[in-house]
Parts: structure tokens; sequence; C-alpha cells
């Protein structure tokens, strides 16, 4: 990889002057997609600033709801007694995150911050009405993703914790890249006070994780694997690429719908 | 350059360290434990896992300036230098490898996860090394090597 210098803040004070001071600074999280882009020498920023120092991670209860602090790792939120208890869901979905070396690793925040559109979490922020709270303001999940790697974050804006509300229902089911782990579909289904029914994808879109409308209209009406059945899936604005083609993964968009309902609690 | 200060295999090194050296180099260059390898380079064999305050990680994914005042165990620090450990015996006695590239990864994965998990199945097993990749065994004895280290670690 390029050289480049090596910081690590005590704060977020001093994350965002370490921020401010480089010219080109990035952010390092779990590293588990920044590492390896650095040693490809696909980004060469001038500093790292690491945020493992900073006291971001741990999980707690909130009301009904979860608060998960930005740098709590995969590993930690899939065995969370406390995640297990208020929504399993979320804990099924770290836990088929990558390997277990890159669960170990890499973080909540770090995996929405750079918003992959084949990411995991980023559906399930997105079904289940999550906020993201930053060191300047806090973001409704539906604000926060703006397309393929893209996110509403400013330059200088620190991914602090995410909050999860009262959940009622949820289950997430994705079609695992075979060799990466990562979604070529994930369907994400909840029912919460503050987002309602809804059904977000991640893996599929061309501007990454969306809400199927015509999903949430069906399982609206009638919440049973006939309503998936019947809806028409449109292949237009998927992805089509090595993996899987447009209209395949219009296809396992049913289907991961219907496990995900199937193994809804 | 930045200054580091690890515990590798017990013992404290403090070195002088360019600030984008990755740990696997850190630790196969400057401290010569050659035992942990680079396989892919890119995050997918496995053949680089080494344990980080406990924890399994691939060391080709992380620079070695956070792991500064961390406890890092390789593959050369699990046994007492007389006995082997449950879980290289067991790799011995199952004939867990054949070339044996990938096995001090497998070793130290096969051993975070015995060590905190309870009663794995042989799924279990499996999935809890998808992050090894082994391309001469077919998996089949490292998976019985893992059941039988297993068995005795956790008596």
């Amino acid at each position: 990889m390029y050289a480049t210098r090596y910081s690590k803040p005590k704060n977020i004070e001093e994350a965002v002057s370490a921020l401010h001071a480089a010219e080109d600074g990035k952010l390092l999280a779990g590293g588990m997609t920044l590492i390896p882009t650095l040693k490809q020498r696909l980004a060469a920023p001038d500093c790292l600033i690491d945020l493992s120092t900073i006291g971001l991670s741990g999980i707690s209860g909130a009301g009904d709801g979860l608060i998960i602090g930005a740098m709590t790792t995969h590993a930690e939120v899939e065995r969370s007694a406390h995640v297990q208890k208020q929504l399993p869901a979320l804990s099924v979905l770290a836990g088929g995150i990558g390997d277990r070396q890159v669960r170990n690793c890499g973080t909540i925040g770090g995996s929405i911050a750079n918003n992959d559109p084949a990411a995991c979490y980023p559906a399930a922020l997105l079904a289940l009405a999550a906020q993201i709270t930053t060191n300047k303001r806090t973001l409704a999940a539906d604000d926060y993703f703006t397309g393929m790697f893209e996110t509403a974050l400013a330059e200088d804006e620190i991914i602090t914790e995410i909050k999860f509300p009262k959940t009622h229902k949820a289950s997430y089911a994705k079609f695992g890249n075979p060799a990466s782990r990562y979604a070529m579909v994930g369907v994400f289904i909840a029912k919460t006070d503050a987002g309602g029914l809804r059904v977000a994808i991640t893996g599929a879109g061309q501007d990454g994780v969306f809400r199927h409308n015509g999903l949430e209209a069906a399982l609206a009406q009638s919440f049973d694997v006939a309503a998936i059945d019947a809806t028409a899936i449109e292949d237009s604005e998927l992805m089509s690429d090595i993996h899987a083609s447009a209209d395949y993964r219009a296809h396992l968009i049913k289907e991961m719908s219907k496990r995900a309902l199937q193994a809804i609690g | 350059m930045a200054q580091l200060s690890i515990i590798v295999n017990g013992q404290r090194h403090v070195n002088e360290i360019a600030d984008n050296i990755l740990l696997v180099d850190y630790i196969r260059e400057t401290l010569a434990l050659t035992g942990t390898h680079i396989g892919c380079d890119t995050s997918q064999c496995g053949a680089c896992v080494v344990h980080v305050n406990g924890i399994s990680v691939k060391s080709c994914t992380m620079l070695a300036a956070q792991a500064d005042g961390a406890e890092v165990t390789t593959i050369e620090g699990i046994s007492d230098g007389e006995n082997l450990h449950p879980m290289q015996e067991a790799f011995h006695e199952q004939h867990g490898l054949q070339c044996g590239f990938c096995t001090p990864g497998m070793v130290m994965s096969a051993i975070e996860l015995v060590e905190k998990n309870k009663d794995l199945s042989e799924q279990d097993i499996r999935e809890g090394l998808e992050g090894n990749i082994c391309r001469c065994t077919g998996y089949h004895n490292i998976v019985k090597a893992v059941q039988t280290a297993a068995s005795k670690m956790q008596r």
C-alpha cells in the first residue's frame, strides 16, 4: 500500500481535528474493507484515523429499543444477549456477515459508512427505521442511504451510534455469494412502531439498498407467502454483474422474501 | 514512523515501525516468526490468522499500529515448547493437513472457535472455519481434528 500516516485519537474532537488537518484523511473502523482497498492501491489517504479508542463501542437498551455504538463489531452484535432478546433478527444478520475473523473486526458503523450495495446492515437499518447519530446530528435511515457507496454523511461527520426502535416483527434472509458471503440478495422484513411494515432489499439495487413498495403493499394486505408470490418483481433497476443477472436477482428477491417471512418472529 | 509496543507470545517487543506496515509483515519480517503465513493477502484464505487480545483476526488485514498495546499469540506461541497444543496434536493424529500451508491459520482459528463455543456440531465447525481455506484436504480430516481437540480441550 502507499505510505500513509496513522493516528489514534482519544476522542471525537481529536478525530475531527485529525480529519481537518489531513489533506485526504480516512476514518478507520474495523478496516475490513478499507485495508484491502489500501492494499490494492485503490485509495491513497494521507492519514488513517483509527476510531477504536474513542469509546464508540457497546450495546444498550433504550426503552423497548436498542442502541448500538458505531464501533461495535459484528461478533459482538451476534453474541449480545441484549440483541438476541430484543432484536434476534439483527443477531442472525450479524452472524452471517463474512467469516468469523471478519466479524471479529468489522463494525456496524464501518459497514453503514461504506454503504456497500451488497452489505447486510443497510437492509436492517432501512427496514427497521433506525436512526443514525453522528457527532453533528441524528439522521433517519431513509435519509441516510443516498446511493451506491453514498451516504448523507459530511466529510468530517463521524457516526457515533445507531438506534433501533421497538420492533414487533423482524427477519432477514440472504442469498450469500458463496465466496465472499456478501449478499447477492438480502431481504429484511420488519414491523416497527416507528416505520410500520417495511421490506428492505440489499445486494440487488443499482443504487444500493432500497425499500420494495410492491412487497410492502402486498404484505400490508395479507402478511403471508401467497402475497409475496402474487407480487411482480420488476428487474429493470436491479444490478447485473458476474455473480448474477438482474433477472436472477429479481427471482432471488422473491425467494428470500419468502424465507424471511417464514422465519419471522 | 511510530513506536509500537506489543506483547507477542508472552514477550514484549518495542519497535519503530512504518505506519503502513501490516501486522502479518511485522510478525514475519521484524520478529522473524514465519509460522504465520501469507496466502491470498486479500482477507480470504485465513493462513495469516493470529489472536489479538484473545480474538482471531486476519493479520494481513490489520495494521501493526492497530495492535499497539495488544497481546498477540501466533502459532509459535501455543505450545510450551515440549508438548504440542491439543489442537496441534489432533491435527497430527487425524491427518488434518497435507501440504500444511493453511495449517497455522487453521489451528489458530480452530482454537478460538473451541475456546468460545461448547458442544460444537460438525456443521458448527465447518461454518466456524469458513474464513480458512484449505486446497488439499477437502476439510474432512480438519473437522475430525477439531472435534478431537474439542473433546480434549473441553474435558
